[in-house]
């Protein structure tokens, strides 16, 4: 199984302990990602607000040189895979539109492969047998809130992936390496990412709610898919707690940091980029008889 | 030597504007047989048909070409006011100049040549009619009406009290249908048992009309005043002369916490029962998938226990046939089933309901006794939100249509809530209030102004669980922000559908549907309660969604509709039908696989030359509707189309090549 990969500009700066993370997961479960030569920015998430047509050249050089190279695209950021899909949609759907942007591509996109993101290429049913033989140190100690925020599975038409309402795929993956999952109700709501800068005051009270509803839920962790979910809440965390008084230390994994540690494979140097620290909650569980010291974790 | 009228119509504006009627009137007096032409402003109008009478006298004519609208729309106009001039009624052909022509061009001088067209074609048709007669067919004076919930039951009444008999089937074990389940009925809060429940007691003892429940029709077969209707009387397990209605089996029966469908799943009902105390007839029925006489061969209890030995395990389904003259199709409606929507939890939340669970909530007769408590825990809630449109106007989730009553109802449920529960919050969402009903417009600002119900305009986003509570998330359009309740109950105005079989039973009954399911009426303005299957009416929900009055109303127009074709002693039937000519009639039965109304029968005749049997097609000229499909494929040209004969068709190509070639 081999995809071109798309790590975008997040993986390669903010976010390279998804990448790295991704990167070995993906070798040890026999998926092999051979990066896009001479990639560039999707656009997300000011192309789409500014011009239409840049909004689909961009992602679309990037589908070229992919079906160039004759595999369908591996997207880890839910907000690169948001646009690189509308593109696909609508350049396969409207021929017109096409046709006029592959005019300004050296490697046009004619619609022959397509963008998978990376949950579901990983949580696909047949790679399950391969995760579980990888499985060395399942990470029951974790009760996980996974959170798939508003891009990954909206609008469904164009995503086509998982339920737009109630997802259950990154839920799937993470059981499958003992981490214990909640039901909550905001699973899908926005985290605010593209006011993080320009009005931080909406991403505290939005990234508070999350962090809340997390809590409540019992949950000791929260796991996404997304380099500016796993931001928002990582980096926001202690002006959330400083606005609202309430004390949170929830770590935001990503899920494929999960998957690495379950398979034992070395990521510590991702944990470290992490805000909220991680080693509390990974602590290895004590062994399962000792009865006094069960109740502490 | 044929002698042909033409008179063109202006029809006002319409036909004039866009053609040049004075031009085309005149070139068609010059066209092959005819012998006068004539253009009037309204052909239709009194002075309009007087023209073409005066015409036909004076210039002695004996065929007539009108060029005007649609002949859907006025061919019978014309062919009663040639009658009027002693000509054959049939003796006249439409050119359509305006759906056709004026109405669908902008070029005033093409249109015109096109008009010209259209006329030569009309008068080339015209100069081969032959006169066609009707005939008479003979008719059974019973009705049937599917369905008995309150359409059925106006219905039934209605043609009962006009003297006729009338089969009244009901799939469930009482009639009383949706209306039953209610509470209060807006806008003037009758209580809807009062207003009902004397209707289902005048159905019973109406001697005109036979109750059917707990049956189905099976299969129509046979044609307006003829119909054969098979009903299957599925097996009570009750005998209906010995049982009185005592309720000992009911209130013995030790298979308790079957969720009662009367209900809305909210109450329960034992193994044997009425689904309500009010229900007609007052004879229980044996549900065998729960009994346990009928699961694990146990029990019998009711059997023990009936004073008047009524109970009877061995009954079997029963196939009645009825001779029918005319059908009322009732059959309702169904509410969506709002667990397709994620937002609002898909359907796992207990206290997110319907609207029609809580009108069992509000109704005295119901589960809680008319007590408002919510289902997860039995509290009385403080904060109830009503939800408008949740499948209605929706695209993404359910339908296009407005279901147009909910909005009446959501201020009704508001309103009983604020008077059962006096200090609690009633909140309704609504897109628009759609309140154009006598009095509906007064109730609403009733609700919000008497008793403080709080309308939001917006659509709820989500819906979800923190705390005991129920989070319900929308936006208040008006005021621009977005808005958060914490409620104890969520009731959803789920959009009204058509039955999930209403597919299946038009089919049954030869009659249309929609690209909902909803049944086609005849025409939306000027035949509302009629199907395109002559002999089949349809009265209430099962058309639309509908209110109670407008359901009522139409109920009776059915009804009335039914009356007038029972008033006579015979059929009249459309002589513009098919029809076989045997000779060469090969019996391949491709026309009878073809006709979409099922009128063409295979019978055995004996060849005429040959002196043996063959088979060959014939025509029910009760069914048949003269669409033409069997002409069109007949490989013979064996089945043929009066009025519209190839000899005909050809003579119009032909008028209309000879004009082609010219160019």
């Amino acid at each position: 199984m081999k995809y071109a990969y798309f790590p975008g500009c997040s993986l390669h700066s903010t976010a390279k302990e998804y990448d790295c993370s991704t990167k070995a997961v993906c070798e040890t479960i026999g998926v092999e990602l051979e990066e896009i030569p001479d990639w560039n920015c999707c656009g997300a998430s000011s192309a789409h607000s500014l011009s239409h047509k840049l909004s689909l050249a961009l992602p679309a050089r990037n589908l070229g040189i992919a079906e160039k190279m004759g595999l369908d695209v591996a997207v880890p950021c839910a907000a690169c895979y948001n646009r690189m899909r509308a593109a696909e949609q609508e350049l396969r759907g409207n021929t017109s539109e096409r046709e006029s942007i592959n005019k300004i591509l050296s490697a046009p996109f004619e619609g022959g492969i397509s963008v998978k993101t990376l949950p579901e290429i990983i949580g696909a049913p047949d790679l399950a047998e391969s995760i579980r033989e990888n499985v060395k140190k399942p990470l029951s100690q974790l009760k996980a809130a996974c959170y798939y925020g508003c891009l990954l599975v909206r609008p469904p038409k164009v995503m086509g992936f998982d339920d737009a309402e109630d997802p259950r795929s990154l839920d799937n993956i993470v059981s499958a390496i003992g981490v214990e999952t909640v039901n909550w109700p905001y699973k899908v709501e926005c985290c605010g990412a593209s006011f993080a800068l320009t009005k931080p005051s909406i991403v505290v009270k939005l990234t508070y709610d999350i962090l809340r509803y997390a809590k409540a839920a019992g949950a000791n962790c929260i796991v996404c898919a997304c380099p500016l979910c796993q931001a928002n809440l990582d980096t926001r965390q202690k002006d959330v707690e400083a606005k609202y008084g309430e004390k949170f230390n929830l770590p935001i994994f990503y899920f494929t940091e999960l998957l690495a540690l379950a398979m034992d494979l070395p990521v510590e140097d991702c944990l470290k980029r992490h805000m909220v620290a991680t080693d509390e909650v990974l602590r290895a569980p004590i062994t399962v008889g000792s009865g006094e010291n069960a109740d502490k974790r | 030597m044929a002698r042909i009228g033409v008179f063109v119509c202006w029809c006002g504006s319409n036909i004039a504007k866009m053609v040049d009627v004075k031009k085309a009137a005149e070139i068609a007096g010059g066209f092959p047989n005819v012998v006068y032409s004539a253009d009037y402003k309204y052909m239709c109008s009194d002075p309009g048909q007087n023209i073409v009478k005066d015409a036909i006298r004076e210039h002695k004519l004996d065929r007539v070409v009108i060029g005007s609208c649609s002949p859907r729309l006025h061919e019978p106009t014309f062919q009663r006011c040639i009658g009027g001039a002693d000509l054959n009624p049939y003796m006249v052909e439409m050119a359509n100049l305006r759906e056709h022509c004026s109405w669908v061009h902008d070029d005033r001088e093409k249109a015109t040549d096109k008009a010209i067209d259209l006329l030569r074609m009309a008068v080339a048709k015209v100069a081969s009619d032959e006169p066609l007669y009707t005939t008479k067919l003979p008719l059974t004076k019973r009705a049937l009406v599917i369905g008995g919930g309150i359409a059925g039951i106006q219905a039934a009444l209605d043609i009962a009290n006009a003297g006729y008999p009338v089969t009244l089937v009901e799939r469930t074990p009482s009639i009383g249908g949706h209306m039953a389940q209610y509470d209060k009925t807006f806008p003037t809060l009758d209580c809807a048992a009062c207003i009902l429940t004397p209707k289902m007691v005048d159905c019973a003892s109406n001697p005109n009309i036979q109750i059917l429940s707990y049956s189905e029709v099976e299969d129509v077969s046979g044609f307006v005043g003829n119909f054969e209707v098979k009903i299957r009387k599925r097996a009570r397990s009750v005998n209906f002369e010995k049982c009185t209605g005592c309720g000992i089996c009911y209130s013995k029966c030790p298979v308790r916490k079957i969720p009662n469908e009367f209900d809305e799943g909210i109450g329960d009902r034992r193994a044997i029962y009425v689904p309500f105390p009010q229900a007609v007839p007052n004879v229980p029925v044996i549900d065998r998938e729960n009994c346990r006489w009928f699961k694990e061969e146990k029990c019998r209890a009711c059997e023990k226990l009936c004073p008047s030995q009524a109970i009877e395990y061995d009954q079997e389904d029963e196939i009645l046939t009825e001779k029918i003259g005319a059908i009322v199709v009732a059959t309702g409606f169904k509410t969506w089933d709002h667990s397709a929507i994620g937002e609002y939890g898909y359907g796992k939340y207990k206290d997110v309901i319907t609207s029609l669970q809580f009108e069992r909530l509000t109704n005295a007769s119901g589960p809680t006794e008319g007590k408002v408590a919510r289902p997860s825990d039995g509290k009385t809630p403080e904060t109830v939100v009503f939800l408008s449109c949740v499948g209605s106007r929706d695209e993404n989730h359910g339908y296009p249509y407005c279901s147009k009553v909910c909005c009446m109802y959501n201020a009704k449920q508001a309103l009983l809530l604020k008077d059962k529960v006096h200090d609690a919050n009633a909140y309704v969402f609504y897109m628009d209030i759609r309140a154009n009903g006598k009095g509906y417009e007064e109730f609403v600002k009733r609700t919000i102004e008497d008793y403080g119900a709080t309308y939001l305009r917006g659509r709820v986003s989500r819906i979800f669980e923190s705390d005991g509570k129920l989070i319900v998330r929308g936006a208040d359009t008006l005021a621009g922000v977005p808005v958060e309740i914490q409620a104890d109950m969520v009731v959803l105005a789920t959009a009204m559908e058509p039955q999930t079989d209403a597919k299946e039973m038009a089919r049954k009954l030869g009659v249309s549907t929609d690209q909902h399911n909803w049944f086609t009426e005849a025409h939306p303005k000027l035949a509302p309660v009629e199907a395109l299957t002559a002999g089949v009416y349809f009265a209430g929900a099962c058309q639309y969604p509908r209110d109670i009055p407008d359901t009522v109303a139409q109920a009776s127009g059915a009804a009335s509709k039914v009356a007038v074709l029972f008033s006579k002693d015979e059929i009249t039937s459309e002589p513009m039908i098919a029809y076989i000519q045997e000779s060469s009639c090969a019996g391949c039965h491709l026309c009878a696989s073809v006709c979409p109304f099922t009128a063409i029968d295979m019978v055995e005749v004996t060849d005429p030359r040959t002196k043996k049997p063959k088979m060959v097609a014939r025509v029910n000229a009760g069914i048949c509707h003269g669409c033409g499909t069997c002409a069109a494929a007949c490989r013979s040209q064996s089945a043929k189309l009066r009025g519209f004969e190839d000899t005909q068709i050809l003579a119009e190509i032909e008028a209309l090549a000879e004009i082609t070639s010219g160019f």
